[in-house]
C-alpha cells in the first residue's frame, strides 16, 4: 500500500517537472543563427534590429558555439530532423557542398546584377550545382605578418618568395638570438591537424603552382612536383626557424607567439591585426602586413578564401521573409556598416574602394588584391566528402612537417587514398 | 621519530593540494589579466583586474546559465539515487534468475560512446516535445548517470550484513521499509558520494546539453562557456573563459563543503550489534 | 560473509507447515519486489538508451548518411565493418587508446588510493584537502583541457616555464607536438582530471570499514603495512573494482581530452575520435554507426574478461 503512494508520488513528480519545462508557443517570426556571443553577435542583432522595425517581423538570435565543427555538428542534427526552429544559418565558406540539399535556392530571388556585386570567388564557392545556396556576408583570407622594426633594423625587405622568406627569418632569428634574445624563431602559422592547416598547405601549394589538391574537373592533382616542393620547403624550416611546437598550434597560438615578439614572421587572417595593435602588446606599432608570399618569383600569390555566408534552410515556415532579411543583411549598406563598426572584410568589392570604409580601415586598400584572388578550398567540387578530403590532407601534411614520413610518399598515398573515394572524379 | 613521520605525511598532503589546485589557482591568475598580459607567464599577476569578471557576469544569461546546470545535475543526481537504491537493493540483496544479466545490461549501457546515441536520442526527445527543456536533458542525463550509480550503490549495499535485513523482516518490514528505513540510514556515505559524482558528471557533460537546447536560457554552464567569443571568430577571449570556469567552480566547491560531513560519516560498531 | 539475506531458519513457535508456507511466500514476494525495483531503471535506460542504440546497430549495417537517413538507406551488410577493420587509421586508434587507458587507469587508482587513505586519516586540515582534491573534478572537461593546452604550450606555457625555472629542462618542449611526449602529458591531464573520482569512492569504501576492525588489528601485529595489506585492501578491493570498470569505461571511451590538446590527427586519435570524425565530420553514418558497435564490443569484451578475472573475490549469484 505505501509502496503503491510512494510511487503516485514519484510518477506525479516527474509529470510535474515534464509539464514544468514545456516550452511556450510562438508566434510567426524568425531564428537566425549568426555568431557566439560577442562582438559578432552584436553586430548581427543591430542590423537585424533596423530590419525588423522596417519590416515589422522580430526576429530570434540563435547564439552558436564558437568552435565551427561544433557549429557544423548542430546545424547538421537540426537540418537532418528536417527542423523549423532556425530559418536562417551562417554557414561557412566550406559548408554549402555539405548542406546544399537542405538549402533554399537563392538563383530565383536575387537579380543578377546584385550577384555580379559580390566578389566572383565568393559567390562560386556558393554555388553547388548550378544552385547558389547562400549569399557571402563577409570574408577572409591567409595573410603575412611582419615585424617592421626588425625587418629594419638589418636592412631587409620584405620578401616575396617562400625561399626568400626562409632565408630573411633564419639571418633575423639568428642576429637577435646572438644578441640576448634567445627565445626568437622565425616563422609561425597554423601547424595543428585540423581544417587551419588545410588552409595554411593550400597556400604553399597554390602559391607554387601545384593546384588546389582536387582541381574544380575533380581531378585529385595533388600528388605532383611543384606541390612537394613546395611541402618540402615548409617541412625542412620545422625546428630550425619553425618552433616545434607550430605543430600544434591554431590561430591564437600563433599569435600570442607573435604579439610576445617571439616570431619574426607570422601567417594569420586580418583579424589579428587589431589585436597586435591593441594596448599592452609587445608588438603595437612594429607589425606590417603583407600577401603572402609566392613560390617562384613574380609567380601567382595564393591567399585561402575565408569567410562567412547567409543560408535559409528549406524547412523554413517563413520563406519569404527568411530571404528578404538575408538579401537585407548582405546588401551594401549593411556590408558597409560592418565594415565601419566592426572590420569585417565586405564581400561587395566595390565597398574595397569606399571612403569612409577606407578611413576607418586604410589596411582594406592592401587586402582587395588579397580577398579578390583568393583560392578557394576544393569545398565545391567535392560536396559531401569535403571534410574527409580536408581531413586526409592535413593528415599527410602534419606527418610530413613533423618528420614521420618524407613529404613524396606522403602526397602519394594521399593521391591514392582520395581518387580511391573520389567515384571516379565524380565525387 | 613519530614527528618524522608527521613531516613526510604533511609534505605528502601539501604536493597532493599543489597538483590538484595548481590549475586552477592558474585559471585565478589569468582570469585576473587583461589583453596582452594573457601571454605572459606570471606567476602573480602584476596589473590584476576585474574586467572579465564583469564582463562575464554582464554577459546575458550566464547567470541563467548556472542556475539552469544546478537544477539540472540536481534533479539528475536525485532521480538517480532514488532510482538507484531501489535497483541496488534487487541487484545486491535478492537472490534471482537473470541477476547477472541485468547487471550486465545495465553497465553495456556505459560501453557506448556518446555520439553513438546523440542522434537517436534526439529523434526521441523531438518525438516527446522535450527538446529545448531542461527536464528532457534531465531525462538523457539519466542514460549516462544511472549505471554507475546503481553498481555502485549495489556495491555498497553488499557490504551491509545480513543479520540487520533478517531481523528487519521478522519484524514485519515489507521490502520498501527495508530499503528506507533500514538501509538508507547506512548509506549516508555512499549516497553522498554518489550523488555527488552524479552530479557532478550532468554539470560537466557537453555534448547533450549543447544539442538538445536551443534558446540561450535554456543552455547550462559548459555550453554557455563554449558560446564565449571576442571580436572576431578566431579569437579566443581567454580572460573571459577563465573567468567563467571560476564562477562556475566556486559553487561545486561550496557544494562539497557542504557535504563533506556526510561523505566521510563513519559506520559504527553499534549498528551491527543494535 | 553472505550479503543476500537468506530465510530465516532458527525455530519459532509455530505449526512447520504454516511456516514452511510462510518461508515460501516470502522467498517470492522478494523476487517480484525485486523486479519491480528493477522496473523505474530498466524502463529509464531502455527508453533514453536502447531505442537509439538499436538504431546504431541497424545503421551500422547500411550505408546512411546523416543528411540523406529519410530518403535512401540501403542495407550494405558487413560492408562497413570490413571497411573499418582494414583501415590502418583504426589500428593505431586502438592501441593509442589502449595505451592511454592502461597507463591512467594504473596510475589513477594508484594515487586516488593512497589520497583515499590519507583522507580517511583524522588530522588539521582534512577538510580543506577534500574540497581541494575535488577541484579538478569540478572544472568542465572542455575547459580544463582547453586550459592545459595553455599551460603545456612551449612560447608561453607555465609548465615549460615552471621546468625550466626549477632546471629539469634547458629548452622548452613542445609538449604536444611530438607523439611521445604527447600522450604522456595527456595521460598527466586525465590523471590530474579523473583522480578525485577514484579517490572519493575509495574512500566510500574505506569508511564502511568500521573502526573495531582497525582496533583489533593494531593490538594484533601493529605494523601499518600489514594492517594495508592484510586487512585494509581485502577488504576494499570489491569498492576498487567498481571503481576501475567505470573508470576504465571512461578512459575507453576518451574523447574531449585528445579532441581539444590533439585535434583529429591520426597517430595520436582515439577509436571514439575516430568514430565520431566519421559520423559529425564525414557524415557517414553507416561506418560511423559500425565504428560505434565495435567500439562497444571491445569495451564489452575487456569488462567481461575483468569481472572474471575479479571474479573469485565476489560472491555471485
Amino acid at each position: 500500500m505505501k509502496v503503491q503512494l510512494f510511487r503516485f508520488f514519484l510518477f506525479f513528480v516527474s509529470v510535474g517537472f515534464f509539464l514544468l519545462g514545456q516550452p511556450t508557443a510562438n508566434a510567426a517570426e524568425l531564428t537566425i543563427s549568426c555568431g557566439s556571443n560577442g562582438l559578432e553577435r552584436q553586430i548581427c542583432q543591430s542590423g537585424i534590429d533596423a530590419w525588423s522595425k522596417k519590416t515589422g517581423v522580430p526576429v530570434k538570435v540563435f547564439s552558436s558555439p564558437n568552435d565551427s565543427n561544433d557549429r557544423l555538428a548542430l546545424y547538421q542534427q537540426l537540418l537532418g530532423a528536417k527542423s523549423a526552429d532556425i530559418d536562417i544559418y551562417q554557414i561557412d565558406v566550406v559548408w554549402p557542398g555539405i548542406l546544399a540539399k537542405h538549402l533554399l535556392d537563392f538563383e530565383t530571388q536575387v537579380s543578377a546584377k546584385e550577384v555580379s556585386e559580390h566578389i566572383k570567388g565568393a559567390i562560386a564557392n556558393n554555388r553547388v550545382d548550378k544552385r547558389l545556396v547562400a549569399l557571402p556576408w563577409f570574408t577572409d583570407g591567409g595573410v603575412l605578418y611582419y615585424r617592421a622594426d626588425l625587418l629594419k633594423k638589418y636592412g631587409l625587405s620584405v620578401p616575396s618568395t617562400w625561399e626568400e622568406m626562409g632565408s630573411v627569418a633564419k639571418v633575423i632569428m639568428d642576429k637577435e638570438r646572438a644578441s640576448g634574445a634567445t627565445d626568437t624563431w622565425g616563422y609561425v602559422y597554423q601547424g595543428r591537424a585540423y581544417e587551419g592547416l588545410t588552409c595554411n598547405a593550400l597556400e604553399w601549394v597554390a602559391s607554387f603552382g601545384g593546384g588546389s589538391v582536387v582541381e574544380p574537373d575533380g581531378k585529385v592533382s595533388i600528388n605532383n612536383p611543384k606541390a612537394l616542393k613546395a611541402i618540402d620547403l615548409i617541412a625542412s624550416w620545422t625546428g630550425s626557424i619553425v618552433p616545434p611546437g607550430t605543430l600544434s598550434y591554431s590561430e591564437e597560438e600563433a599569435r600570442g607567439a607573435f604579439q610576445t615578439g617571439k616570431a619574426v614572421f607570422m601567417r594569420n587572417w586580418p583579424y589579428a591585426w587589431a589585436l597586435l595593435n591593441s594596448e599592452g602588446s609587445t608588438v603595437k606599432g612594429k607589425v606590417g602586413m603583407a600577401p603572402l608570399p609566392s613560390g617562384e618569383k613574380k609567380g601567382p600569390r595564393a591567399a585561402t578564401l575565408g569567410g562567412w555566408s547567409l543560408a535559409v534552410s528549406a524547412y523554413s515556415k517563413a520563406p519569404k521573409e527568411a530571404v528578404d532579411l538575408v538579401r537585407y543583411l548582405t546588401s551594401a549598406e549593411e556590408q558597409k556598416r560592418r565594415a565601419i563598426e566592426g572590420s569585417f572584410n565586405p564581400t561587395r568589392f566595390a565597398l574595397y574602394d569606399n571612403k569612409e570604409v577606407l578611413a576607418k580601415n586604410p589596411l582594406f586598400k592592401d587586402l582587395k588584391a588579397v580577398f579578390l584572388n583568393a583560392v578557394p578550398r576544393p569545398a565545391g567540387k567535392t560536396g559531401a566528402k569535403y571534410n574527409r578530403v580536408s581531413a586526409d590532407f592535413w593528415n599527410a601534411v602534419h606527418q610530413a612537417l613533423s618528420g614521420t614520413e618524407k613529404a613524396g610518399p606522403s602526397l602519394k598515398r594521399l593521391e591514392e587514398k582520395l581518387t580511391s573515394y573520389s567515384n571516379g572524379g565524380n565525387w | 621519530m613519530k614527528w618524522v613521520g608527521k613531516i613526510a605525511f604533511y609534505f605528502l598532503v601539501t604536493l597532493i593540494v599543489f597538483y590538484a589546485v595548481f590549475p586552477f589557482y592558474w585559471a585565478v591568475v589569468t582570469s585576473l589579466k587583461n589583453g596582452a598580459d594573457l601571454f605572459k607567464v606570471e606567476w602573480i599577476p602584476t596589473s590584476p583586474t576585474l574586467v572579465n569578471y564583469r564582463s562575464i557576469l554582464t554577459t546575458d544569461s550566464f547567470l541563467q546559465s548556472v542556475l539552469n546546470s544546478v537544477l539540472v545535475a540536481g534533479a539528475t543526481s536525485l532521480f538517480a539515487l532514488l532510482i538507484a537504491i531501489l535497483s541496488s537493493y534487487s541487484l545486491s540483496r535478492v537472490r534471482f534468475r537473470g541477476r547477472s544479466l541485468v547487471l550486465l545490461t545495465i553497465l553495456s549501457v556505459s560501453m557506448f560512446p556518446q555520439i553513438a546515441v546523440l542522434s537517436g536520442m534526439f529523434e526521441l526527445i523531438r518525438w516527446l516535445g522535450l527538446y529545448n527543456t531542461l527536464s528532457g536533458l534531465t531525462f538523457c542525463y539519466m542514460a549516462l548517470v544511472l549505471p554507475f550509480t546503481v553498481w555502485v550503490m549495489r556495491g555498497f549495499m553488499k557490504s551491509i550484513p545480513k543479520e540487520l535485513e533478517e531481523a528487519a523482516i521478522l519484524d514485519g518490514c515489507g521490502p520498501t521499509r527495508i530499503v528506507f528505513q533500514v538501509f538508507f540510514p547506512l548509506m549516508k556515505p555512499a549516497l553522498a558520494t554518489t550523488g555527488l559524482l552524479a552530479f557532478i558528471a550532468a554539470w560537466n557533460e557537453f555534448l547533450f546539453a549543447l544539442t538538445f537546447t536551443l534558446s540561450s536560457d535554456k543552455r547550462t554552464v559548459p555550453v554557455a562557456i563554449a558560446m564565449l567569443s571576442g571580436g572576431s571568430q578566431f579569437e579566443l577571449p581567454w580572460g573571459n573563459i577563465m573567468a567563467a570556469s571560476v564562477i562556475v567552480t566556486l559553487p561545486l566547491i561550496g557544494l562539497v563543503l557542504i557535504f563533506q560531513k556526510h561523505i566521510v560519516s563513519g559506520l559504527t560498531s553499534g549498528a551491527v550489534k543494535g | 560473509m553472505e550479503a543476500t539475506a537468506s530465510v530465516p531458519v532458527f525455530p519459532i513457535d509455530r505449526p512447520a507447515s504454516a511456516f514452511k508456507r510462510w518461508q515460501q511466500w516470502l522467498l517470492y514476494s522478494r523476487v517480484f519486489w525485486a523486479w519491480v525495483f528493477l522496473a523505474p531503471t530498466l524502463i529509464t535506460l531502455v527508453l533514453v538508451a536502447g531505442r537509439p542504440l538499436l538504431g546504431t546497430f541497424y545503421l551500422s549495417f547500411t550505408d546512411a548518411e546523416l543528411l540523406t537517413l529519410d530518403d535512401s538507406v540501403t542495407w550494405v551488410g558487413f560492408k562497413n565493418y570490413a571497411a573499418i577493420l582494414s583501415d590502418p587509421d583504426w589500428w593505431v586508434a586502438l592501441r593509442n587508446t589502449l595505451v592511454f587507458s592502461f597507463l591512467s587507469v594504473v596510475l589513477e587508482t594508484l594515487l586516488g588510493l593512497g589520497i583515499a587513505l590519507v583522507l580517511n586519516e583524522e588530522f588539521r586540515g582534512r577538510s580543506f584537502l577534500r574540497a581541494a582534491v575535488l577541484v579538478p573534478w569540478a572544472i568542465p572537461t572542455v575547459i580544463s583541457a582547453k586550459m592545459w593546452t595553455w599551460m603545456y604550450n612551449d612560447m608561453y606555457g607555465v609548465i615549460n616555464a615552471g621546468f625550466m625555472a626549477l632546471g629539469l629542462t634547458s629548452e622548452p618542449v613542445a609538449w604536444l607536438s611530438s607523439p611521445s611526449t604527447a600522450m604522456f602529458a595527456l595521460v598527466m591531464v586525465d590523471v590530474w582530471k579523473t583522480t578525485p573520482f577514484m579517490a572519493l569512492l575509495i574512500l566510500a569504501g574505506l569508511q564502511l570499514i568500521p573502526k573495531d576492525v582497525y582496533e583489533a588489528a593494531k593490538l594484533d601485529s601493529g605494523s601499518p603495512f600489514r594492517i594495508f595489506f592484510k586487512i585494509t585492501l581485502p577488504l576494499i578491493q570489491p569498492t576498487i573494482a567498481i571503481a576501475v570498470i567505470f573508470r576504465a569505461l571512461d578512459a575507453l571511451r576518451v574523447f574531449d581530452l585528445f579532441y581539444v590538446l590533439i585535434g583529429s590527427k591520426v597517430d595520436t586519435g582515439t577509436v571514439t575520435i575516430y568514430a565520431r570524425q566519421r559520423l559529425m565530420e564525414f557524415q557517414e553514418f553507416g561506418v560511423g554507426s559500425a565504428a560505434s558497435v565495435l567500439i562497444f564490443l571491445f569495451i564489452g569484451s575487456f569488462t567481461l574478461l575483468y569481472l572474471w578475472a575479479v571474479r573469485p573475490q565476489r560472491d555471485e549469484a
